[in-house]
Parts: C-alpha cells; structure tokens; sequence
C-alpha cells in the first residue's frame, strides 16, 4: 500500500530526513517510535504533503501512485488521513461543517454526490458513539477551546468519519489519560481492516498494548535504524535510547 | 448548504458586470442649479423639495471634500457625471407583462424576482422589493399586501407625490444636508430611493428590501432612502447593490435615514457588491455614503448589519444616535478588501439617552494591495446615565501586501458610562489551511471555511436568504487571495 524509498527531506536548508525506507502493506499496522526530534512528525507531515519541507530526494508510492506529485487534498482524496500532533483550532467553523465538506470533497473527488444529509447524520452519530466523542463538541467550532485530550479525541473522531485507507496517528496517544487512551485505542481497532492500514507515532509502548502493532520501527536522526516485532518497544522501554545509539554508533 | 453553494461560485470573478441593453433619458453630464431645476422638475416635485434641493447645492459649493479618511484616489470630476439617468419605459405600469423584457432579463441575471412569489423554495419569508436602476425606482413589489397593513414601502419620489407631510416631516431629521460632503451633494440631486413607513403597532410580515443598480454608463447614483418605524412597530430592510464592470470609477452617494419612535425597531442589513474595479486596480465604484438612525423615543433598536465587498473605495459610517431612554444601536460589519480596493469603514454610536447600550462587532478581512479601515466613534454625552458600548474590532490579513488599521475614538462625558473596547488582528494560518487540506478540502474551499467562520457572528445577524448570499461573496471575493 505505502512504498518509501531513500526519502530525504529538508526544511529551511537544514535536512531533516536522511533516507527512510518503509514498507506498508495493507492490513497492517506499523509504529515509529523514535526520541524528540528525531523526525517523525515530519515524516508524517511529508507524507500528507506539507509544502514547507522540501523533498530532495527518493520516492513514495501510495497504492501505485506517486503521493510526492499530489496536493495535499488529494492525498487525503485517495486516502491518506494524518491525526495531528498538535491539532488546529478554526473558530467559527463547526466541527459538523467541516465534515460535511470534507466528506463531499472527497466525494466529488471519486466522481459521488454529495452525501445525502441523512446518511450523514446517521455516521456522524455512530462514529461518535464509537470514539465516546461527547455530542456537545461536534456542534462546537472545530477544536476551538477543546482541552487537548478532546483535541485528539476529535482527531480519531474525523478520522472514523472520513474512513481512510491510511492513517498515521501522531502521537495521539500523548495528553490523553487511561480511559481516553482505551477508547481511541479501541477506535482504532474497530476501524481496523484487510483493506486499511495505519501508522501509530508514539513514545510509549503502552499505547501498543492495545493497538498492537505488527512491526516496530525506531526512528533515529532522520533515518529508521531498527525495526522488530512489537517486542522492540518493550526493549526500548526498558534500555532506553541509549542502546540504539550504541548499536548505529552515534 | 452554504457550502456547496460556495463550491460553486468560488471559481467565478465578479459576475455582476454585464450591461443591460435599454433605453434611457440622460440629462447632459455636469451639475448646475439648472440642472437640479430640471431633475426636479423631471420629477414634478413640490416648490419645497425643490428649495430644499438648492439650499442643500448652495451649501455643497461652500464645502470640501473630506480627506481624513484613510484612502486616496483621484478627485471625482463632478462636471463629468450625469445626474440624472432613467431607463425609459411606459409611464405606469399595471402588470408584469408591460416591463421592459431587457430589465426582466436583468433582474433575473440579479437572482431577483420580479414575480410575488417565494424566492427560495422552502423559505416561508416573502420578500418585497424595490428595484432602482441608475436614477430611478423601476418597479417595486407587494405594494398592495403591504398596504393592507397600513405600511408604505414605495419609491422615494412617489412618497414625494403620495406622502409628502411624512417626507417633509422626517427627510433630513437625521442627517441634515449640511452634515457633510458627500450628504450635501446627495441633498442636491437625489433622484430616487426607497421610501418606507411602518404604522403604530405593525410588524412588518415580510423583508424590505431595495436593490441598486447602475447600469448607464458616466452616471452617478444618488439615492435616498427613508425608513420611518413608528410606535411598536417591526421591519427588517435588506438592501443589495451591483454596477456593470467598467474602466471609468463611477460615483455612488447615498444617504440613509432611520427614524425608530418609541419601542420600534429597525433591522437594516446590507450586502453591498458594487463593482470593484480590476485586478489592477482600474474602474470600480466609489461609494460615499451617509447612513444614520435615531432611536427617537424610549426603548427603541437600530440595528445595521453589513457585508462590504465590493466598490474600489469605500467611506461610510452607519450610525446610530440612541436619543430615547434605553435604546440599544448595533453595528455588525464585515469588510472584505482584496486587489487594490480600499475601505474606510465603521460607525458611530452616540449615546444622549439613560440606560442606552450599544454594540460593535467588525470584522475586517484584506488581501492582495488593499487598505481596510474600521473607524468608529462611541460617546457618551453628558447625562446619558449608565450608557455602555462593547466594541470588538477584529482584522484578518491575507498576504503581506495588505493593511489593517483602526482608528477607535472614544468620548466619555458621564462618568457612569462604560466602554469596553478590543481589537485583534491575525493572518489567515498556513496552520489552518494545511488541516483543511489534508481532510481534503482545496485551497479556495478552505479560505471560504476559514473566512466564513470567522465572520460568523456577523453572518448570523443576516436573514437566511441574505446570508447564503453573503458567504458566496466573501469566498468570490478573496478568491486568488492565497497560495
Ligand atoms: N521549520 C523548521 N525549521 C528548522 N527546523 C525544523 C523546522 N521544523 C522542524 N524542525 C526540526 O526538525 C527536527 C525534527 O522535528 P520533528 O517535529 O519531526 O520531530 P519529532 O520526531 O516529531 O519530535 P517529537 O517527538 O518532539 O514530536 C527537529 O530538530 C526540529 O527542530
Ligand atoms: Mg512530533
């Protein structure tokens, strides 16, 4: 599903990215962790086509297409869904409108009609139920004064709403406490499919107790330099960075 | 809704520009007492109007053009504008059937019906409308289910004819022709506008509303509108005004006056798409205008809403003076520059009464070269006990080629009053529209949402159907603005 290949990427001159390799198949579910810095959110925000950082070099295919050549829309269009580290706030904006014209534009964008405001509705409610998103905030303005857990909260919500085939969770993990944890885990899960796959970023190896992942990569100064089974978090967890630096001697 | 009607106006540029082919009766360019002798004569007014209209043009010679607005453009030749244009068409007209077909086909390019009926399908509200082209009312709807109620809704040179103690009585009560510049010269050579009396105890049941149109070519718009709401009455008045793309600037001078007696309101509400000009910054329409309203009496309500996003250069100030004892003035705005448009624009609340309140949301948008202004003045006179004011001034920049400025100015001559005053100004975020974008919607739909959202609690002052309109136009208009 997701091929990259030697991707280097740069902002304000100062290379961030210095050639990951990742393969994603479909139905599975991938972790990057990796210390502060290290490159991750950038990964994730090249990948959903942030015009700030340059690409200098390798190539990234997504479902046989080059994702690099897309506009940020259309990458999301042909599937790609990023839950933001750090969620933005559009005030005046309910989160209900803009859903709506997500949906729609994905929609036009396959060649569908908009959806029928039913339909619509009936999704909205059932996802909300699925991600325990409190009714209140989906009329509110999209994560305007939403306390962070209710940020990332909204994040898995938009995400259950928009159904992608690939997702990459930003730490949507950090700032939410156990039963928000279980339940965005549990939403997750539930919208787990053969024909979907997500990428979890995180620090902690807890998260991956409930979504448990099929690969674990460790993301160091902008290249991955291990990858293992989810046993590896446990390992990192336990040692610490330390031992990752030791063995690509840094 | 409004977004997918957003969807499909975002591609398209100024779409009012057309020219409507038809007849009119110019009088030759240029402004002499001759001149308002025979526009008033054309009219067949009262000795009175007449007088009215030269003291007003003696007054205008004595008097400068203002230059302490924040907007600079070439002095308008006032010899080379006619002042009188008037699309030509049978003397009365009974039906539909007898209005020119070109003007039909130019309120159905409008989106205006001419037909009694619904306007949208499925919204209950009919909406009564005067159409003004150039110089004159051309047609004017519902007269009749109006005046079954006793209300007045016709055009001002037939309250001229029909109603004259109304119009002799309140006509320059609010803004007397020596007010300013651009009033006096409107006092002089007025020709029409909408006229509008709502009787003790009635509430209007339906939208007032005018549309203004400049079709010809080196003419100027003059109108005048009066509004008149009597004891415990109610109207919402909608105004909306477009002009044909043209190389030449084009005049528009309009006075407004509101006049709410005892425990009356006024709703006014305006989306004003004048023609702006180019990209470049050619052609376009200068719009001076003078609005004011008076809460006369005791708890009575102004209330004006505006959308600015047309015209090249834009001064107007819609005011209230809140003279009765608990009357409440508002102010919404929301003024979009973009290219190389300019506005100067804002309101005055003038508080003389006790207990009296008022409220000034603006919300200024610019982009490309363009220059946004908000200029208002809140006093508070001396024995107007327990006044207040919130104003909020907020201005949102696209680009770095553009300006914002505020000029608040705030007189406090009773110690009781309170004002609160805040202002913020913010960029559109590359932020918020990478997070539009990566839930798929495209550059131009995101500006809408963004924008839309923002000017929020202005749009929501305006009645549904105006509002709709509205959102079209702000995306329309910051369309190209970013990215
Ligand atoms: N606009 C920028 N200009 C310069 N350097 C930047 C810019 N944006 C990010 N960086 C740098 O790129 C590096 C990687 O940042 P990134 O946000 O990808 O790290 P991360 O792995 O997500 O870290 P964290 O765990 O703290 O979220 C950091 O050193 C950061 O300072
Ligand atoms: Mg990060």
């Amino acid at each position: 599903m997701l091929s990259i290949k030697n991707l280097h990427a740069s902002i304000g001159g100062k290379e961030i990215l210095k050639g990951i390799n990742l393969e994603v198949k479909a139905g599975e579910v991938h972790a990057i962790m990796g210390p502060n810095g290290s490159g991750k959110s950038t990964l994730s925000a090249v990948l959903a086509g942030r015009e700030e950082y340059e690409v200098t070099e390798g190539e990234v295919i997504f479902n046989g297409k080059n994702l690099l050549e897309m506009s940020p829309e259309d990458r999301a269009r042909e599937g790609v869904f990023l839950a933001f580290q750090y969620p933005v706030e559009i005030p005046g904006v309910s989160n209900v409108n803009f859903l709506k014209t997500a949906i729609n534009e994905i929609r036009a964008y396959k060649g569908l009609e908009p959806m029928e405001a039913k339909d619509f509705l009936i999704r909205l409610k059932e996802k909300q139920k699925l991600v325990e998103l409190d009714g209140k905030l989906t009329n509110r303005s999209v994560n305007e004064g939403f306390s962070g857990g209710e940020k990332k909260r909204n994040e898995i919500f938009q995400m259950a709403i928009l159904e992608p085939k690939l997702a990459i969770l930003d730490e949507t993990d950090s700032g939410l406490d156990i039963d928000a944890l279980r339940i965005v885990a549990n939403g997750v899960n539930k919208l787990k499919s053969k024909e979907n796959a997500t990428i979890v970023i995180t620090h902690y190896q807890r998260l991956l107790d409930y979504i448990i992942p099929d690969v674990v990569h460790i993301l160091y100064n902008g290249k991955i330099v291990k990858s293992g089974p989810k046993e590896l978090a446990l390992e990192l967890e336990e040692k610490g960075y330390d031992f990752i630096k030791e063995e690509v001697g840094a | 809704m409004a977004n997918e009607i957003l969807a499909e106006q975002i591609s398209k540029e100024y779409e009012y520009g057309f020219v409507t082919d038809i007849e009119s009766d110019n009088l030759p360019k240029g402004l002499n007492e001759g001149v308002i002798r025979l526009i008033s004569n054309k009219k067949n007014e009262p000795e009175w109007m007449l007088e009215y209209r030269l003291k007003a043009y003696g007054h205008w010679l004595t008097m400068e053009e203002p230059h302490w607005a924040h907007v600079s453009y070439p002095k308008p030749d006032f010899q080379n504008i006619i002042y009188y244009s008037v699309p030509k068409q049978k003397k009365q007209l009974n039906s539909l059937d007898e209005v020119d077909p070109e003007l039909l086909k130019t309120y159905e390019k409008l989106g205006i019906s001419m037909e009694e009926q619904k306007r949208l399908s499925g919204v209950e509200s009919r909406i009564a409308v005067d159409f003004v082209m150039d110089s004159v009312s051309v047609k004017t709807t519902f007269k009749e289910t109006l005046a079954e109620k006793g209300i007045i809704f016709c055009s001002f040179g037939e309250a001229v004819q029909e109603h004259p103690e109304l119009v002799k009585k309140y006509m320059s009560s609010v803004v007397p022709y020596t007010d300013n510049f651009y009033a006096a010269l409107n006092s002089a050579v007025f020709t029409d506008g909408s006229f509008c009396y709502i009787p003790k105890g009635v509430r209007c049941p339906m939208e007032l509303s005018t549309y203004f149109r400049i079709n010809s070519a080196g003419t100027g718009q003059f109108e005048r509108t009066l509004i008149v709401a009597d004891e415990d009455s109610y109207v919402s008045y909608l105004e909306g005004c477009t002009a044909p793309m043209r190389d030449e600037n084009q005049l528009h001078a309009a006075v407004v006056e509101i006049v709410a007696h005892k425990n009356a309101e006024v709703k006014y509400s305006t989306v004003q798409n004048w023609y702006p000009g180019d990209r470049e910054g050619k052609g376009g329409i200068f719009n001076f205008v003078t609005k004011r309203g008076i809460c006369l009496e005791d708890n009575s309500k102004i209330s004006w809403t505006q959308v600015e996003t047309g015209s090249a250069v834009t001064w107007k100030y819609p005011s209230v003076i809140l003279k009765g004892d608990n009357s409440v003035g508002e102010f919404y705005s929301v003024a979009v520059t973009n290219n190389y448009q300019q506005a100067d624009t804002g309101t005055k609340m003038m508080h003389l009464g006790k207990n009296t309140r008022s409220t000034i949301i603006s919300k200024g948008i610019s982009a490309g070269f363009s220059n946004n202004s908000y200029r208002g003045l809140v006093r508070i006179s001396k024995g107007a006990t327990n006044a207040r004011n919130f104003s909020q001034c907020d201005s949102l920049l696209m680009g770095d080629k553009c300006g914002a400025h505020t000029y608040p100015y705030i007189e406090i001559k009773d110690k009781s009053g309170i004002v609160e005053h805040e202002a913020t100004t913010s960029k559109i975020g590359e932020d918020q529209l990478f997070y539009c974008k990566s839930r798929g919607i495209d550059n131009e739909k995101a500006i809408g949402l963004i924008v839309n959202g923002y000017c929020k609690e202005v749009l929501n002052k305006l009645p549904m159907e105006f509002a709709v309109e509205a959102q079209k136009l702000l995306a329309v208009s910051l369309e190209g603005s970013v990215g």
